[in-house]
């Protein structure tokens, strides 16, 4: 503090007067050195809470878990284990489980939460009429508490009293188990039903983002297709999906990542996560299942190493991404 | 790429104004446009209808094939007993308490440390804001342990955040998304309207109070809608750090699932419908800046 106070002194001392005197020090070192040190100090005075926060909440968890996932605590005592964890893991069964539900619901996803909104946003934006109440309907179940859209899914998906099985036998249609599915093959109901469940909630958000980005597609482009004789199907693919490649490419990713961490659609529709014979597992699931939820001592250490394997799996796949889908040229 | 705008029409689509003008045109737009207005009605406000009907039914008619849409003998109890039961008005207390502190705490926090990255830039700022956007890179749910283990024990200040407020809002003031969209915001705001304020001698505080703030009005608000709707639809830290430790603590979501263990199947959907009316109402009132916040975050120029 001491040298702060003498250098302010003397660049005060050596300052030419205040109305000539540029706000970042003058033209001499030690008007601008002594200014330099005030305004980093003030400076760090506003980055200091979020600096704080985030070293406490983010920088120092993300390297306490690496860490952790190292080490293995018995009995309050904390001991290196080297790779004893991951070993530990790769041997569970159910880990592989996970993975591959979540792979499942990723796909699923994709197919139904990925093109699902695109086209409805082609659709809504060739619509010149109601498109202000067409754009809200489709962003309000993204407004709805999870919790409450989650446990209304659930409701309708009860088996026996459930809405869509009353309507299905009511119709004479066959009933299905829904969520509760026993099926353990790579496409399961019970999975389909978490997806469409997620979806409705979600796709909102997604639909919206294409329809202003195929706002700004010019007009002409679609002009001279039609000239030069395109059909419908035509010009979608050759003017509408290459205009707006750029979004379409970011929101995959972004939903790529942002799936592969599902937990509550499947926590709260199978009220726990793990579905008939765990066929909805998700890894976070798992995750939660090894750090809270294991009777016993909890086990953090395997938590750990499951979150460092799926932030690898992650950081790969969007690094990978990245790179097949860079600028070239 | 020229982007004129054509003289003659509007904004073009894939379907030109002409064909639409034409009568076979005409009617196929018209059959399309009430087809998707019936099915999105029916898929997205339908769900919506049998949250707040359902509630109203009794237990036998909510059972009954084929459903009824409109309930035979409404039941309104449900919907007291609903909140009576699962302590709604608490629950709805708690997440607005919690929302709107982590929303102010952001405020003051982020829109602090964007000023300074942006127009103070400090030593060692790049470094910093760095390490601030490589948080965007790891999943959320990676942190969600080791939150909960800093949480339990804040290293050097030793001190027990779960149960209380601060275990929601402080961890959401560590939001680089809000950073950069706030810092690329003042980046665009002209160096020489800071440096005019400095020169008639307003301190660092008052220029971001007098100068910066009120010009940045709409980042602003896209910042709190999203600060708000982070914190009200959150479930797995909520899940972590408030509930079962003091269940008058608990956020919404989290509050309705537990009395979901215990509470039958239609007090649970009367309390969610409950539940879910006030976001619904905000969004009636505000959507207009809400879809333009979202599109505005979402599109990158």
């Amino acid at each position: 503090m001491t040298d702060i106070a003498t250098l302010s002194e003397a660049s005060r001392r050596s300052r030419p007067p205040r109305s000539t005197r540029s706000p970042r020090g003058g033209g001499r070192l030690g008007g601008r050195l002594g200014a330099k040190v005030r305004r980093n100090t003030s400076a760090y005075g506003f980055l200091f809470g979020a600096v704080a926060c985030f070293a406490f909440f983010a920088w120092y968890p993300m390297v306490r878990e690496i860490i952790m996932s190292f080490q293995q605590t018995h009995l309050g005592v904390t001991s290196w284990a080297g790779f004893a964890n991951y070993d530990r893991i790769f041997h569970d069964p159910t880990f592989w489980l996970a993975w591959r539900n979540t792979l499942e619901f990723t796909l699923l996803a994709l197919v139904l939460g990925y093109a699902v909104p695109f086209f409805t946003a082609i659709l809504l934006n060739e619509l010149r009429h109601a498109r202000g109440y067409l754009r809200v309907l489709v962003y309000l179940p993204v407004m709805l508490p999870p919790a409450s859209a989650l446990l209304l899914f659930a409701y309708f998906y009860d088996p026996t009293y459930g809405l869509f099985n009353r309507v299905l036998h009511a119709v004479g249609l066959p009933t299905s188990q829904w969520v509760q599915s026993p099926g353990t093959g790579f496409v399961s109901m019970a999975m389909v039903s978490v997806v469409i469940a997620a979806t409705w909630m979600n796709m909102g958000g997604a639909t919206l983002i294409y329809l202003a980005a195929l706002q700004n597609i010019p007009g002409e482009l679609y002009e001279a297709a039609e000239i030069d004789g395109a059909g419908l199907w035509s010009k979608i693919r050759h003017i509408t999906i290459p205009q707006t490649r750029l979004i379409l490419s970011m929101l995959l990713m972004l939903q790529v990542v942002a799936t592969m961490q599902m937990f509550v659609e499947a926590f709260i529709l199978t009220n726990g996560g793990a579905g008939v014979g765990d066929n909805t597992l998700s890894v976070v699931n798992l995750i939660y299942t090894y750090a809270f939820a294991l009777s016993g001592a909890s086990n953090y250490d395997s938590a750990s190493a499951l979150g460092v394997v799926l932030m690898l799996v992650l950081a790969v796949f969007s690094g990978g991404y990245l790179w097949v889908t860079r600028e070239r040229g | 790429m020229a982007a004129t705008p054509s003289t003659t029409q509007s904004t073009r689509t894939l379907i030109s104004s002409s064909a639409l003008s034409r009568a076979r045109g005409k009617l196929i737009y018209r059959i399309v446009l009430t087809l998707v207005i019936v099915v999105f009605t029916l898929v997205f406000i339908g769900p919506m209808y049998f949250l707040f009907s359902d509630g109203l039914k009794t237990t036998q008619e909510a059972v009954q094939v084929p459903p009824t849409i409109i309930p035979a003998h409404p039941h309104p109890a449900t919907f007291v007993h609903a909140w009576d039961e699962v302590g709604i008005a608490r629950l709805l207390f708690n997440t607005l308490y919690y929302a709107f502190g982590a929303l102010a705490f952001q405020l003051v926090f982020d829109v602090s440390a964007a000023y300074a990255l942006s127009k103070l830039r400090p030593v060692f700022g790049n470094v910093i804001f760095a390490a601030m956007l490589a948080t965007l890179m790891i999943p959320a749910t990676v942190l969600v342990v080791p939150q909960y283990i800093t949480v339990a024990d804040l290293p050097i200040l030793h001190l027990n955040l779960i149960g209380s407020p601060e275990a929601i809002w402080l961890p959401s003031v560590a939001n680089a998304f809000s950073i950069f969209l706030l810092k690329r915001f003042f980046d665009s705001i002209p160096g020489e309207i800071v440096d005019a304020a400095a020169i008639d001698g307003a301190s660092r505080g008052r220029i971001l109070r007098s100068i910066v703030l009120p010009i940045s009005r709409p980042i602003l608000g896209v910042v709190s809608i999203f600060a708000v709707v982070a914190v009200w639809k959150d479930f797995l830290w909520p899940l972590l750090v408030e509930a079962g430790y003091s269940p008058s603590h608990e956020t919404l979501n989290v509050g309705i699932w537990q009395a979901a263990q215990s509470v039958p199947q239609n007090v649970v959907i009367a309390a969610s419908a409950i539940a879910a009316l006030p976001t619904l109402v905000f969004f009636l009132i505000f959507q207009r800046n809400i879809l333009s916040g979202l599109t505005a975050g979402g599109l990158k120029g």
